[in-house]
């Protein structure tokens, strides 16, 4: 991938995390008075008053757009009126506790899901293949919360083998990471079947057959590199469905994250962690993209040839 | 001669009448059914509690046909809970998938009419509401301005426009530039005629199939928003909203959680494998293929 294009995307990155932070900004002016929404209710008048002199929200907007913006860059997002913490240290507290679940979700789904595909795709048309993609339809379909649950009322309730909530072992990774990588191994698995069936067409499938290499040769050498490769793709465009998935999971198991974090400061409607999560996954999901483009380019050499080309 | 084979219809053999479909399509009718008519199956109101009568087990599980599928923990009756939480969920679905396909469309045709600024503008609006998780998108909504049915109904409509709108554009664009686009431009039907009557029916095979997808999508968005208590609120209810409050109660009565749940679930699978036979069945390039 040439550098000029690595910079057409770093500045497109830049420009929609700058959409993102005035989004925030219109939204914070559009629904009221920011004042009262970022101060705990029920304050006298002239402490608001104080508030918004000292917030600088008695400017002119132009203004105190472009001291929001200096904020943000300068790493301000204001302080939580819930905990009296800085947003920005609350949410760091959080969030070792996600990359934890996200991580060890996302492995599982890759795993899982792309050894289903496997091996449907190898056993095409047979039992074997109807169940795998039946597993990756149940994934598709089912709704996390409701499949937590499921897990919860099984393995805590009835049988008792593994805790529902919180953070205290290993043990208690294990539910909300199958009920957050369910979904997505599911379109591994689908993807991973449809891309290797369209690879194991290629003539140079046939080429390596006839020169005489042994099944496993072929698919380790050359189908499976192939077919995994616009899998990455995949890995990046599945990031926002693990983000969303890991706010619902979070509250089922009572996961000390950001995800349950977004949810009870929506609920208590504290304004400055839900604006600085919003930027951050809005960061999270542009970084991402940037890096699969980028990492397509290094390990697809068609793609650099076809660039210079071109 | 494999040219021959891969082009023998493979799945439109028996059309509609196979069990694939079939059981799709009844349990929706069920559904439907039970939305609309399901008042007579109960002679509770679905906020009438009765304290006396908390945490009852449906029949199957030894409860008594006073209360069929048993009770929650306030003693009121399942059944009547399951019918409003179903109409909500379904009607929250039907109106939000269609406020985002008709306002999708609409923009999509717009931008690929218009051209120049207002298209830039358009697909800028797509790919920034593509930038993010909807769930993050409504969260931030929610909290910014409060809840309430009506902005949760417009939320609900927001999700998913910008597919339509990608779509539609693409799709017009490309069929402008056919030979009876042209032929019908010079006969005089003008630029707004060529749109509505020869471009619009052209994709609507399109839409139908982003419809399906679509349909089962906003279904888990309102349920998911409800389970966390940020959807529909009491004193409606939505399947969504049902099992979260069913959640509190797993240890005394698990049924509360685990009916809606599965009413969810088999709405979405059955939405899911429906629109899966209507892709394969509307979309010839990809017949054959899978």
């Amino acid at each position: 991938m040439s550098l000029a294009l690595i910079t057409r995307k770093i500045l497109r990155l830049l420009f929609t995390l700058w959409a993102a932070v005035t989004f925030v900004f219109v939204i914070l002016r559009l629904s009221g008075d920011p004042v009262i929404a970022l101060v705990p209710p029920d304050l006298p008048d002239a402490i608001i008053e104080i508030y918004r002199a000292r917030l600088g929200l008695d400017q002119p907007l132009p203004m105190q757009y472009l001291a929001y913006l200096g904020g943000v860059l300068a790493g301000d997002f204001g302080f939580s009126f819930r905990t009296q913490d800085s947003a920005l240290a609350l949410v760091a507290s959080r969030l070792p506790a996600t990359l934890l679940l996200g991580g060890t979700a996302m492995l599982l789904a890759v795993m899982v899901g792309c050894a289903l595909g496997l091996l449907a795709a190898l056993k095409r048309n047979t039992a074997l293949d109807r169940g795998a993609m039946a597993i990756a339809i149940f994934g598709f379909a089912m709704p996390n919360f409701f499949f937590g649950v499921l897990l919860i009322l099984l393995f805590t309730l009835t049988l008792g083998w593994l805790p529902s909530a919180g953070l205290e072992s290993g043990w208690h990774l294990i539910l909300p990471a199958l009920t957050l990588g369910l979904a997505s191994a599911g379109v591994f698995a689908r993807f991973m079947r449809s891309s290797l069936l369209e690879v194991l067409e290629q003539p140079y499938m046939r080429t390596a057959r006839a020169k005489g290499l042994t099944l496993r040769a072929r698919l380790w050498r050359h189908a499976i590199p192939n077919a995994a490769l616009p899998l990455i793709t995949v890995l990046g465009l599945s990031i926002g469905a693990l983000i969303g998935g890991a706010v619902v999971t979070e509250t089922v198991f009572g996961w000390p994250g950001v995800g349950r974090l977004l949810v009870v400061s929506v609920g208590e409607r504290d304004l400055a962690v839900v604006q600085l999560l919003v930027l951050l996954v809005a960061l999270t999901m542009g970084v991402t993209n940037l890096l699969v483009d980028i990492l397509y380019g290094v390990i697809d050499p068609r793609v650099r040839v076809r660039e210079a080309g071109g | 001669m494999s040219q021959v084979m891969t082009r023998l219809p493979r799945t439109t053999r028996g059309g509609w009448l196979q069990p694939g479909t079939l059981i799709p399509l009844t349990f929706l009718a069920l559904i439907l059914l039970f939305a609309g008519l399901g008042d007579l199956l109960t002679p509770y109101a679905h906020d009438q509690s009765n304290l006396l009568a908390r945490n009852r087990p449906p029949v199957f599980l030894g409860g008594g046909w006073e209360y069929p599928l048993g009770t929650d923990r306030l003693g009121r009756d399942v059944i009547a809970r399951l019918v409003l939480a179903t109409r909500i969920t379904v009607l929250v679905a039907v109106v939000g998938t269609l406020i985002g396909a008709v306002l999708g469309t609409t923009l999509g045709l717009i931008a690929a009419h218009r051209r120049g600024v207002t298209e830039d503008a358009i697909m800028m609006a797509v790919d920034i509401q593509a930038s993010l998780p909807f769930i993050i998108i409504a969260l931030a909504v929610l909290a910014f301005f409060g809840n309430s049915l009506l902005l949760f109904l417009m939320l609900m409509g927001i999700y998913g426009w910008e597919t339509y709108a990608r779509l539609t554009r693409a799709a017009a664009l490309s069929i402008r530039g056919q030979p009876y686009s042209l032929s019908a431009l010079a006969l005089g039907v003008g630029t707004t005629g060529l749109f509505v009557r020869h471009i619009l029916p052209n994709i609507t095979h399109v839409l139908i199939v982003q419809f399906t997808l679509n349909f089962p999508q906003t279904i888990l968005l309102e349920t998911g928003l409800s389970f966390l208590g940020l959807g529909i609120q009491s004193p409606l209810t939505s399947l969504g909203q049902m099992l979260g409050d069913g959640r509190d109660s797993l240890i005394s009565s698990w049924w509360v959680a685990v009916i809606p749940g599965t009413l969810i679930f088999l709405t979405t699978l059955s939405l899911s494998l429906l629109g899966d036979r209507l892709r394969d069945h509307l979309d010839p390039t990809l017949r054959g293929r899978r």
